[in-house]
């Protein structure tokens, strides 16, 4: 059962980044605040209009309070549901069928991180649970290699396939101008980089940069005669099957294997109507095991999938065409930017631009493989 | 049905050097970390039992300090029970602890606690 949900209801009307990279001098809320700004100018909304509010700050749980202060709104809805970087991608479940419902007219879902100016760690306030803190897992690394190492075990999934996610990503970003991380990265370059947690290696995991992004939804019927094309959201879902990587039910199979396959039921399509895929990337181990529980290719496959640059520009499916959170940017929780590619794909105005763009699908992820959201999007055509 | 509280019966356990699981009376169930009820069925009728202590390796990543920290290895050990924990295997360089390995519990010290930790069996 796919459960109810309003396809094509409501549709993303503004969407904006700022800072991507390095946003000196800046708090999170002024970067989220000012992406907010910014998308709403991009949706041709005021501020006022926002009556639902959806965000995570790194250092703010309670960021929807502190963001409606500092803007002076007054949300009827605000949610500071955080399931890691799967969150955002949740929030779009959420507001859609509240939109749908009339409950809200116009939700601003924000995200804004200075991780890289502000300490150039990881910004995280979650770590590993009392039963695996005792053995000193690098977090969240070695639960992703973890992960990785029973990949490679049952289905022959090699270091040099994971180098193709990496050197993927960073040839998409080699395009894209907002891209933190360019220049070559060759198979080579990600064989000999410094192994952290076995099998990954610095070059396996992502970023650390600074980045703020920002979404404007509202109905489709107020978003039509907005100044950018329709984007309609044609299916969300999410699922979450546990949070501590030893306690995944098979480590090789993630809870995406359940939200892929509720979205495409909510948008009434399969994984063959994608035109492009935007997966959060925050190893590359993630990218092979969203292509398998995405529907792209059988469990198992997703290794040699990757290979002879099939994700690359020029391959066989254009994945994380901005660069992903390998090469673009991560803050520390990049679901927002997945929906933002998605967006500037189906627009028309991405700097990887595919041609013909009708379905995006984004997905989130949230702890070590726990969390996982789906959010499918299309162009006008779709509806 | 066993008192509330069942993680500090659990540590209370491991301090007296016994490593205990929970099993669910209805479904025979064994479960791990411990909780109030059994996983998916929510049924709080279940009862402490030992663990065999055996298992084998299931995940293993090497964790690369930087220099002079030696590497080493963080494994998940599926117990022949069917309860996947994590954990450290002792005596062996980090290179040698693959997936597959058999291995046997032991209750060490760590920071003036106890800590579950496995040996080649």
């Amino acid at each position: 059962m796919a459960g109810d949900f309003p396809r094509g209801q409501t549709a993303i009307a503004g969407i904006a980044t700022y800072g991507i990279g390095e946003c000196p001098g800046h708090t999170t809320m002024e970067m989220a605040a000012k992406a907010g700004l910014l998308a709403l100018a991009d949706a041709g909304m005021p501020l006022s209009q926002v009556d639902g509010l959806f965000i995570c700050l790194p250092d703010d749980v309670l960021a929807g309070l502190s963001f409606a202060e500092y803007l002076g709104l007054s949300p009827r809805f605000t949610d500071c549901n955080r399931t890691g970087g799967s969150a955002f991608l949740s929030h779009v479940a959420t507001a859609a069928t509240m939109l749908a419902a009339g409950y809200i007219d116009t939700a601003l879902i924000a995200y804004g991180s200075n991780q890289r100016s502000g300490g150039g760690k990881l910004s995280t306030p979650v770590g590993s649970n009392v039963w695996e803190a005792p053995y000193r897992p690098l977090f969240p690394a070695s639960s992703y290699a973890l992960a990785a190492s029973r990949h490679f075990h049952e289905f022959g999934t090699t270091r040099r396939h994971l180098a193709e996610v990496a050197v993927a990503a960073r040839a998409w970003a080699n395009g894209n101008p907002e891209a933190f991380a360019t220049g070559p990265l060759t198979i080579d370059d990600v064989l000999a980089a410094r192994m952290l947690s076995s099998p990954l290696s610095v070059k396996d995991c992502c970023l650390v940069t600074d980045g703020a992004a920002a979404i404007v939804l509202t109905r489709t019927d107020r978003a039509r005669d907005g100044a950018k094309p329709l984007v309609p959201v044609l299916g969300a879902a999410v699922a979450t099957w546990h949070n501590a990587i030893s306690q995944m039910p098979d480590l090789t199979t993630t809870a995406a294997s359940e939200s892929g396959g509720r979205a495409y039921a909510m948008a009434g399509i399969g994984p063959s109507d994608v035109d492009v895929v935007q997966l959060y990337d925050a190893f590359t181990i993630n990218t092979i095991l969203f292509l398998e529980d995405l529907g792209f290719c059988p469990k198992g496959e997703g290794g040699r999938f990757v290979e002879n640059g099939g994700i690359a520009p020029g391959g066989h499916l254009p994945v994380n065409t901005n660069g992903g959170g390998l090469s673009c940017c991560h803050p520390g929780m990049y679901g927002l930017f997945t929906i933002v590619e998605a967006v500037r794909q189906i627009r028309g105005d991405a700097a990887n631009q595919i041609p013909g763009v009708d379905i995006a699908l984004a997905h989130g992820n949230g702890g070590t493989l726990s969390s996982q959201a789906t959010v499918i999007l299309g162009s006008a055509a779709t509806l | 049905m066993s008192e509330a509280a069942p993680q500090a019966q659990w540590r209370a356990a491991l301090a007296e050097g016994r490593f205990l699981l929970q099993r669910a009376r209805g479904s025979g169930t064994i479960f791990f970390p411990p909780r109030l009820a059994e996983p998916r069925s929510g049924d709080t009728d279940w009862e402490w039992i030992e663990a065999s202590g055996f298992g084998t390796i299931h995940a293993v990543t090497v964790i690369h300090p930087r220099p002079p920290e030696p590497p080493r290895a963080v494994a998940l050990v599926d117990l022949d029970e069917e309860v996947r924990l994590m954990s450290e295997v002792e005596g062996l360089p980090a290179e040698d602890i693959a997936i597959g390995l058999r291995v046997r519990a032991r209750i060490g010290e760590r920071d003036g606690a106890p800590i579950l930790l496995f040996q080649a069996a």
